[in-house]
């Protein structure tokens, strides 16, 4: 077997025995990604030479018996709307494509602190918008179950990468979905962290209630690993939560007995895809014959999810893109009359269509006359939204249904239909509304060997419960060892 | 609420985003697709009910207000398309 498939706590392990170095590792997938990155696109920016400096720099600690995090030595790789300080950070937009931060995301220092080593900076969605990775500015990540389709996204090329083991693990963003559909769609594991729980610092704002950083990895023990390292309070996040943050270890427990498990019917119902539903109902039958309880239930707020979150995040991000004006950093436009029209020009050249046509949205929710009628509303609903999950928390552990409603599709297929596209975030978008953690898992697969992925929806904070089921499910399961043939 | 080309013409000058003809005319079918999707929400009985604009337990974060080293003035220009002297570069003004 190829060390490139291996996890992080297998990776550690052999570092720690002195099996292998960390440059070994390193170049192990700095050849990896040389070799298959032209077919499956996930990288933007490949920090080669900062890889194995930072791998040697380890490995000395190493040798020297230092007392190292878990993480020590372990490729990763981010998406390129975190900030880096002195590496290319562009959030897949031709408006940030000469941008260099001269800082450091919080995430940044916390994976540099916990001796991770940085491969580089990932493809996405133009600032986390779309769910296939189509917009970004500068390349098509592709799906490594199947060139021909869409990673996902916003967060393709983290999923891309994890599936395509060009790295052992990645952060990714999701704002509405896009750490778990992603995962979902590349047959990882995907986590999106309780609202305040990851620091958001250093974070290009996409719709700064909404969005969240959290890691994609290729089981759930990694997945606490990586949690217990990005996690905690940090004083830079006024959204950042300040209170103890467990051990996510400690939810690695192999055991569901007696939990109750909540299904919302809507997620079952009509416009989920056929294999798909199938799919979840066998995993349904799965955490039932593990001793757990299951129940459906009506959550009916669900169809109301995705217009509220299109106004709120489209209303956030249009008064948090305002600052990109060819003024500060980035691009700026070549030729303009005055300084309005160097602010219309840079924004019209800078910024792709999709990112036009949320601004355009957000800005129209906001404007006068119609800020009651929709961006009012919407935060109406949204505490609604929340409501119906705190109903559902007083009777069950954890909720459990679809992450998307199909499987990876083919390019093209959506994107020339913004509203169907806006559609496959049905059963993720009201997660963010409501601030509460949730979870991508491998459950299955369709007839086009295409993964499946299991939504696991926590009560805010407890993410333990969540990664107790998903390891639960994965230690009685064989989904997760089934990999991308590339 | 049906949007014209008038709406787009608007919001686009709000946006500060120049849109040919033809994106207007497209812009105008989608978001009116859109809005029309998004007024489901009336549906809705929303009377009395506070609106959220966050949903997590955290009121008024402070912290004091104490000097601390800032980002290097020199790498922060040096993001800009145009700087001088230590100051950023913009079209006359006034």
């Amino acid at each position: 077997m190829e060390l490139n498939v291996f996890t992080a706590h297998e990776l550690s392990g052999m570092l720690k025995k002195k099996e292998i170095s960390a440059v070994e590792i390193s170049e192990i997938f700095l050849n990896r990604i040389e070799k298959i990155d032209d077919k499956v696109q996930s990288f933007i920016t490949v920090c080669k030479m900062e890889a194995l400096n930072k791998a040697a720099e380890v490995q000395k600690k190493i040798d020297g018996d230092a007392n190292l995090a878990e993480l020590a030595g372990i490729p990763g790789a981010i998406k390129d709307n975190m900030c880096t300080k002195g590496i290319l950070t562009t959030c897949a937009s031709k408006i940030l494509h000469n941008f260099v931060p001269p800082y450091n995301a919080t995430v940044v220092d916390k994976l540099n602190s916990n001796d991770v080593v940085l491969l580089g900076k990932l493809n996405m969605d133009e600032f986390a918008m779309g769910g296939s990775t189509e917009t970004s500015y500068f390349k098509k990540t592709r799906n490594p179950w199947n060139l021909d389709c869409v990673p996902g996204g916003s967060s393709g090329g983290s999923a891309a990468s994890v599936a395509a083991n060009e790295t052992v693990f990645a952060l990714g963003s999701d704002t509405g979905g896009s750490i778990r559909q992603p995962s979902s769609f590349c047959g990882v594991v995907g986590l999106k962290p309780t609202y305040g729980s990851v620091s958001r610092y250093g974070l290009v704002a996409f719709a700064s209630s909404l969005d969240q950083i959290g890691p994609i990895t290729k089981d759930v023990t990694d997945c606490a690993i990586v949690m217990n390292a990005i996690s905690g309070h940090d004083h830079m996040d006024s959204t950042s939560s300040d209170r103890a943050y467990p051990d996510y270890k400690d939810g690695l427990i192999n055991d569901i007995k007696g939990m109750k498990i909540g299904i919302p019917k809507e997620y079952i119902a009509e416009g989920i895809n056929d294999e798909v539903k199938k799919s979840i109902l066998d995993s349904i039958k799965t955490f039932e014959m593990l001793g757990a309880t299951c129940e459906e239930f009506a959550l009916p707020i669900t169809e109301y999810a995705i217009p509220a979150y299109y106004i709120i995040s489209s209303a956030e991000a249009s008064s948090n893109l305002a600052r990109y004006d060819g003024i500060k950093y980035g691009f700026r436009a070549d030729k303009f009359d005055d300084l309005l029209d160097l602010y219309m020009k840079t924004r019209s050249e800078g910024f792709g269509t999709e990112v036009k046509r949320r601004i355009m949205l957000g800005t129209f929710a906001l404007s006068s006359g119609y800020y009651d009628a929709y961006y009012k509303k919407a935060l109406q609903v949204r505490g609604l939204i929340k409501k119906g999950f705190d109903e559902a928390f007083s009777k069950y552990d954890f909720v459990i249904g679809p992450t998307a409603p199909t499987t990876a599709y083919k390019f093209g297929e959506k994107l020339s239909n913004p509203l169907e596209m806006y559609l496959g975030d049905i059963y993720t978008a009201s997660v963010n509304i409501a601030g509460l953690p949730a979870m991508s898992i491998p459950c299955g697969f369709d007839s086009k060997n295409l993964p499946i992925g299991l939504q696991l929806i926590g009560k805010q904070f407890d993410e333990k419960t969540l990664i107790r089921a998903a390891y639960t499910f994965e230690q009685n399961t064989e989904f997760h060892k089934k990999k991308a043939q590339i | 609420m049906k949007i014209t080309n008038d709406t787009i013409e608007h919001i686009a000058k709000l946006s500060r985003l120049k849109l040919s003809e033809s994106q207007k005319d497209t812009l105008t079918s989608e978001m009116g697709n859109i809005i029309n999707y998004v007024d489901k929400l009336n549906e809705l009985d929303t009377k009395g009910v506070e609106p959220k604009s966050q949903v997590i337990p955290l009121q008024n974060v402070f912290r004091e207000d104490v000097v601390a080293e800032s980002l290097d003035k020199d790498e922060l220009l040096s993001n800009s398309a145009c700087y001088d002297d230590g100051a950023l570069k913009v079209p006359k003004v006034v």
